[in-house]
This record gives C-alpha cells, structure tokens and sequence, in this order.
C-alpha cells in the first residue's frame, strides 16, 4: 500500500524540513534580539513528523494543531512571511495579529482552529471527521498533538467517539517527551502518565494504534498513508504515536537555541558537531535524513548546502518582512468577535 | 518592618501554612508562573518531600481530586496555574465544591484552595488571558480572593488555607515584583475586610487585584491636577465587605470601579449596582466603570494594550468624573 519517494520528493521533503528548522532558528534570534513574541514552542527536532505526514495529504484535508504549530503550517505550504507576521503580532500576519504564535491558523490551507489548550484541538478534529462524513466528503482529519494530551479526559471521550462512529480521523500524537526533565526539574513538562506506552490506552477502543520513530520520515509517510487510506474507505480513525527525543533547546520553559545553528554538514562530517551535542545531532531525524540522501546518491553536499542557503535567504528577507510590517490598528480589537 | 517581593511574601505563606499544618499540601507546582521568581518554590519542595506534586495535566480529574480529598480530612492547595485552565476544573469547582456544602444539609464541607493566575500577561492571546473572578462570583458557595500586595498575599493565603469553604485564590503574575512591609510571622487576614490603600477626598476608585496597583498609580498622577483619589482595595469579592465601599462613597460622592474582567456582567458591574441599591443618595455624579473591553483578548500588543485597563484610562476616567 505505501509508496516509495522519488528524488523530487526526497529533496521537497528535506526543503520542508530544513524550512521548519530554519524558520524557529530563526525566529528564536529574533526573540533574543529583543523582540517580544510572548511564550512559544518549536518544533525544532520533531520536522519529519510533520512533514511527511502533511505531504500525503490533499487539499481538501483538514488539520488541527497546537500550540506547536509552526512545523505544521509550513508544511502544508503557509507562507513564511505571514507567519512571522502572525508571530510578531503584525497586521499581515495570518489572523490580523489576534493569534500569535499560540493560535496562528490558515483557513485557506484546511486548518481548524489552532487551540493552545492542551487537548482542545482533539475534539475540534474528530468533529471535522464528523462533518466530513455526514457531507459524504471523501475528506480525513488529521489531529497534531502531544503526548500530554492522553492525560486529559477529553482524547478518551473524542477517542469513542471517533472509534464509535467510525469517523475519517488520524490522531497525529507527536510525543516529544523522550530526555524530557518534566516539570519537577524546573523545565518544561513531560509526559505524566502511567501507561508503560502511550498506544495502550488506544488499543481497547478497537482504533489501530502504532509508534513510529518520529525522526524517521519514511517510517512516518508509511503509517500515515496507512492511516489515510483506511480513513478514506471508511475504516475508520487510526491512532499514530510518533516518538521524538526532547530538542535540548525546548527543555527549559523558553526555548534556547542551546544546541547552536544546524549545520547541514554534521551529516557528512560528524566530527565537526561540537563534543557537548553529539547525542543530539546523533539523533537528530534532520541530520539523519540529510545522511540518508547523501549516502543513497538521492542528493550531493553542493545541492545541499544550496538548497539550505536557498531556504536561509528566503527566510532572512520573510523576517525582515515581518519585523518592518505595521502593526494593526489598535481599534481593529473590536473586529472580528462575530461572524 | 521588613520589605520583601509579593513573590516572595507568596511562597513564604505556603511555606508557612506547610509548617504549620499537616494536612497542606501542594497539588501542582507553577505558583509562580513561568516567571523567574518560579525558583524559590524550589525550597519548598525540599523542604516538604511527599507534600507537592506535579500532576498530570488533567485539571477536571485534579480539581475533583482535591475537592474529594478535603471532605475527606486534607487541606489541598491546588494550582491550575492559568486561570484559562480552569475551566477545564469547572465540572469540580462549581458543580462540586461550591454545592457540596448547601446540598448536603450543612454536613460535608470542602475546605479546598484553588490558585489560578488571571489577566493579561502580554502576548498570552484569547486563551491564556482570562480573569474568571466575576464567573465564579456568579457560583453560590465559593469564597474568592484577590490578593493586590505582598502583605495581603501572605494573609489571604493563610486565610484561604484556614477557611472551611472552597476558596478560590485570584492571583496575578504582574504583581509579583510589587514590594511591601510584611510581617515575618504567619498571620491571617480575616476574609471580608475590604482596605483603604489609599485615603482620599473627591472620588472613590474601587479595584482588586493588579488593578490596585494601576488605580494607585493613577490617584498618585491625579494629585498634580488637584484630584484626591481614595483607592479601595476589595481583598475578596466573597465576603464582600460592602461597607467600606459605601463609607468611602459616603465620603467622596463618586465612584470608579475599575476591574480586569469583560466590562459586562464583571466585577465592576456588581460593584457599581451596590453603589446604585445601597448608595445612591450619596452620588453627585454617575458611577464609571474602566474594565476590559468585551471581546476575546488578542495576542498582539497595541490591541491587547486598547481593550486593557491602564492607569492612563482610569485617570482619564478620574478626571471626566470630576468634571
Ligand atoms: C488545558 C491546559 N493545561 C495546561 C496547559 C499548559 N501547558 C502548555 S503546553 C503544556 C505541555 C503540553 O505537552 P504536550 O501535550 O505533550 O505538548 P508538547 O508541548 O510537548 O508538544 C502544558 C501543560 C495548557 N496549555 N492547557
Ligand atoms: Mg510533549
């Protein structure tokens, strides 16, 4: 049933990728420089998730996400440039500045509303599946959220009723919490749960669960195109967890660019990541895929470095953008409150 | 006497209660937010092995736990952090805690403390802004607190601790680098005792909470136009200590509610009818309310900066009704 990648979408993949990791590098500068965005999370370490998740979909599909949102915007094709905006609270940004980097959301794209609500998204995506098939829309939705989520009640009540009536939903849990401190620690959470695995609690609901290493895009792209197919012939929701390693920089409660800029050449010359993050370049799903393309010929080091130039120079100009965009009027308050 | 942060005046009243009762202990951990001040909890928990607990992040079952343990002999400190993520404990605050004492005749009670930090605290959005104060003021059976100084924090909390009621503890994550006198012994603030923070002549500014803070700051600019500003903080909406709001109306013959919660159905509003029921004979001019504008907060400054309280607006507010 899945389908290998061709070289086209090796390299489409890997520009997603390096997009989402770029666009938090950057945008945590920016955030250092002095510019206040508010608390705010990246995805930095989790980009193979959400990218080759979010290729598999079609346009009708829906999406709903968290207050880890960037990665997932990106992906699915939101413009930088906007995003940034959204983020630094600009009038061009995606919801006029009233969401920021928690709530920032593009109804173009298929995105329901991005809730920063630890499980708020999960009952908003069963319920687009549910719309979905009373409209007889061959259309799935697709739900990103965290481990912490399955420690709030409502996953296991969106959870029946998905598996009751046999809604078109991916439950998209994204755990990140592997090297997590948690909270005890003094950083930010980790998952607080007493099941030995996460898909445990899954698989007395009769909705197919898997883990999947969240840093291996292929493994990724092959449980949710599973996942897809069997949402689209009526099969019903699938439970994917995909299981990351914590990114240094999002342990602590604000995120650090703690591990330095990526360099794309730790791939191929591992001896230049620096002693104190050779675990996590080691492991990092970017650095592996970067390896995987050079290695299977898919990619050489000069097309690489250029793509990743590319993307760095697309991005610097997008926060420039952002950064010289005027913020709203502050009377636009008032707008938008009802339909 | 000492001066010392509301951080510090905080934790050192958990701290204090700890000592001094057993049966305290600490659901959730971020009594301090996510500001930096978040390490002194760090003594704490050291000092109190097997008394503070990070729970999962399921506040419905948390709060219910809490409200379940207090009938039963505990004297639980929750913190739900973001008062936003309270209303996922609603199902337990309100249709459990607050009801357990009325509908059971007088025999169970549930001396639980919830702590929640309320109001805008920039950039925070629609979903981690709220000020549900006036909510839960709506709910028969809930004691609320909002404490304003480091001084009254440390009071309040004892009280709330000592309390045999369900107390909500309204707090505010921009207060905590406020400085004051506070005693360094354990006390308690006796709950329905509004204070005079500051005595005035020509206008009554009534707040709670942050926005003590801000009407102070604005009665302390009015003076160079000549207003005399008498500032009343409420200290808790539950008891509400009505006369010395009506004493100061008395005094002044006008009003100024000022108040963080959506101007309809807020604070403010209670506040302002008690002034029309009980005190209207003593107005000279129509009461004003300053409160957050009735939409959803936004994320980016300048708007979240229009819908939100100031000093500069109660000061605008001051002088239109001293006109
Ligand atoms: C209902 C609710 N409770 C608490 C929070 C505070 N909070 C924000 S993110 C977070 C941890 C979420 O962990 P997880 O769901 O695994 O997502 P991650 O951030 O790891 O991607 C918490 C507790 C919240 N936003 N919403
Ligand atoms: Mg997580």
């Amino acid at each position: 049933m899945t389908s290998e990648l061709n070289q086209q979408e090796a390299m489409e993949l890997l520009r997603t990728m390096l997009l989402i990791r770029r666009f938090e590098e950057g945008l945590i500068q920016t955030q250092k420089s002095g510019i206040s965005i508010g608390h705010f999370h990246v995805y930095i370490g989790q980009e193979c998730t959400g990218a080759a998740a979010i290729a598999l979909l079609e346009p009708q599909d829906k999406i709903a996400t968290t207050h880890r949102n960037h990665g997932h915007l990106l992906a699915r094709g939101a413009d930088p440039r906007r995003l940034y905006a959204e983020i630094l609270g600009k009038a061009a940004g995606y919801n006029k500045g009233k969401g920021g980097t928690l709530h920032a959301t593009v109804a173009g794209l298929g995105f329901l509303s991005t809730s920063a609500l630890v499980g708020g998204a999960v009952p908003l995506a069963v319920g687009a599946g549910f719309a979905a098939k009373q409209l007889g829309e061959r259309c799935v939705s697709v739900g990103f959220f965290g481990d912490g989520v399955l420690e709030e009640g409502v996953f296991f009540e969106s959870l029946n009723m998905a598996s009751l009536w046999k809604l078109p939903v991916v439950f998209m849990c994204e755990n990140n919490s592997a090297g997590a401190l948690g909270q005890s620690a003094g950083e930010y959470p980790g998952s607080t749960i007493a099941t030995k695995q996460l898909i445990d609690v899954v698989a007395p609901f009769g909705v197919p669960a898997s883990a999947v290493d969240g840093g291996d895009p292929r493994a990724v792209r092959d449980v949710t195109q599973q996942a897809l197919a069997r949402a689209r012939n009526g099969g019903g929701p699938t439970f994917i967890e995909a299981r990351t390693v914590r990114w240094p920089g999002s342990r602590p409660l604000w995120p650090e660019l703690s591990t330095g800029e990526t360099d794309v050449a730790f791939a191929w010359e591992p001896d230049r990541i620096p002693m104190a993050h050779r675990d996590w370049f080691a492991n990092d799903g970017l650095i592996r895929y970067v390896r995987q393309l050079f290695d299977a010929k898919l990619a050489n080091t000069k097309e690489i470095l250029a793509l990743d130039a590319t993307v760095r120079a697309d991005l610097a100009k997008a926060m420039r953008f952002a950064i010289e965009a005027p913020y709203p009027d502050p009377a636009s308050a008032l707008d938008d409150v009802f339909a | 006497m000492r001066e010392i942060t509301y951080a510090e005046a905080k934790v050192e009243a958990l701290r204090d209660v700890m000592r001094a009762d057993r049966r305290v202990c600490l659901i959730g951990s971020y009594f301090l937010g996510l500001s930096p001040r978040r390490v002194l909890l760090e003594d704490i928990r050291k000092e109190f092995p097997g008394r503070v607990f990070d729970p999962p992040i399921s506040e419905g079952g948390v709060c219910g736990l809490a409200v379940g343990a207090a009938m039963a002999g505990l004297r639980p400190i929750v913190d739900v952090t973001t008062a936003s993520f309270l209303f996922h404990g609603f199902p337990q605050v309100i249709n459990e805690a607050a009801n357990v004492r009325y509908m059971s005749g007088g025999q169970l009670s549930a001396p639980v403390v919830f702590h929640i930090l309320h109001g805008l605290r920039g950039g925070g959005a629609a979903q981690h802004s709220h000020s549900p104060q006036a909510m839960l003021w709506n709910t028969p059976g809930l004691e609320i607190a909002l404490p304003a100084s480091p001084r009254d924090v440390k009071g309040l909390l004892a009280e709330a601790v000592h309390s045999d009621n369900p107390t909500i503890v309204v707090d505010h994550a921009r207060l905590f680098e406020v400085k004051g006198e506070v005693p360094e012994e354990l006390f308690s603030i006796p709950f329905g005792r509004a204070e005079v923070k500051r005595n005035g002549r020509d206008v009554t500014i009534v707040a709670s909470s942050l926005m003590v803070q801000r009407a102070l700051e604005a009665a302390g600019t009015a003076v160079a136009e000549g207003i005399d500003a008498e500032v009343v903080d409420l200290r808790t909406l539950v008891p509400l200590d009505k006369q010395t709001v009506l004493t100061s109306i008395a005094k002044t013959g006008r009003l100024v509610v000022v108040d963080e919660c959506h101007r309809s159905c807020g604070v403010a509003a209670e506040i302002a009818a008690l002034a029309a029921e009980e005190g209207f004979s003593q107005l000279k001019a129509p009461v004003k309310r300053v409160a957050t504008l009735d939409v959803p907060v936004p994320f980016s400054q300048p708007l979240e900066r229009y819908i939100e309280p100031t000093a500069e607006k109660i000061l605008a507010t001051i002088r239109e009704i001293m006109r």
